[in-house]
């Protein structure tokens, strides 16, 4: 079961990464699970900057929280707060 | 009740912020007694430094996505003809236009609030990131809680 993940702005700069497939750490995870794990693959850098109170998350393009469960196909997408306008 | 007359769109050209007018006369037919549009600029200074550029990122897909909802949503709250929503994106210069948000109604009233509210979700749901070039180098702009606020009291 395979997830896509996806970084934006300065969180893609400073990962230095744009998009990930990985596969989910087990079925019915939820976005909390994933994050766990791409922290601990990723090292304290990416707990840096993933890990903070204002980090967005969508699952399949719509916003939602880290409670939401994620599944096969998924794309999580993983950003700082928006600054368009 | 007509259907809602909305279209979104991200490009990296610029707009002419009288044609989207004529646009939205005509989309939102003979009912329509009110035009409200807002045009947003690059400024060439921001949080005390001269900025040179701007680069602007967004998530493709989500992007158009979100504007819709918002537009949605004005459509739900005031008795709205047309929306117009234009946003740019990629690398834009001082005194360049950004964003445009038009709304025609019956009355100026809704019309005023449609604008308003949708460039007030649009700031802080909408995924677009800027990047300015000041002369202390790049530098991603910071969110700002008065954006937040000016959200929340719709």
């Amino acid at each position: 079961m395979m997830v896509t993940v996806r970084f934006f702005a300065s969180y893609r700069e400073k990962l230095n990464t744009r998009q990930l497939q990985v596969p989910l750490p087990r079925p019915g995870c939820r976005v909390s699970d994933l994050l766990e794990q791409l922290v601990a693959s990723g090292g304290e850098l990416w707990a840096d900057v993933l890990a903070r109170d204002n980090t967005v998350v969508a699952v399949n393009q719509v916003v939602c929280d880290l409670q939401r469960v994620i599944g096969e196909g998924d794309e999580v997408a993983f950003y700082p707060p928006v600054t368009g306008g | 009740m007509r259907n809602p007359d909305l279209v979104v769109s991200i490009q990296e050209e610029d707009f002419s912020a009288a044609d989207l007018e004529s646009d939205l006369l005509r989309a939102g037919g003979p009912a329509t007694g009110a035009c409200v549009a807002f045009t947003g600029y690059v400024r060439g200074a921001n949080t005390g430094d001269a900025v040179s550029a701007m680069e602007l990122e967004h998530y493709p897909g989500m992007t158009e996505k979100s504007i819709a909802a918002i537009a949605g949503e004005a459509f739900g709250r005031w008795p709205l003809g047309a929306v117009r929503v234009i946003h740019r994106v990629g690398r834009l210069l001082p005194g360049e236009r950004i964003v445009y948000v038009g709304v025609a109604a019956a009355h100026r009233r809704e019309a005023f609030a449609a604008c308003e509210f949708i460039m007030d979700y649009l700031k802080t749901r909408a995924p677009f990131w800027k990047k300015e070039t000041t002369d202390r180098g790049e530098r991603w702009v910071e969110a700002r809680s008065s954006d937040t606020s000016a959200a929340e009291r719709w």
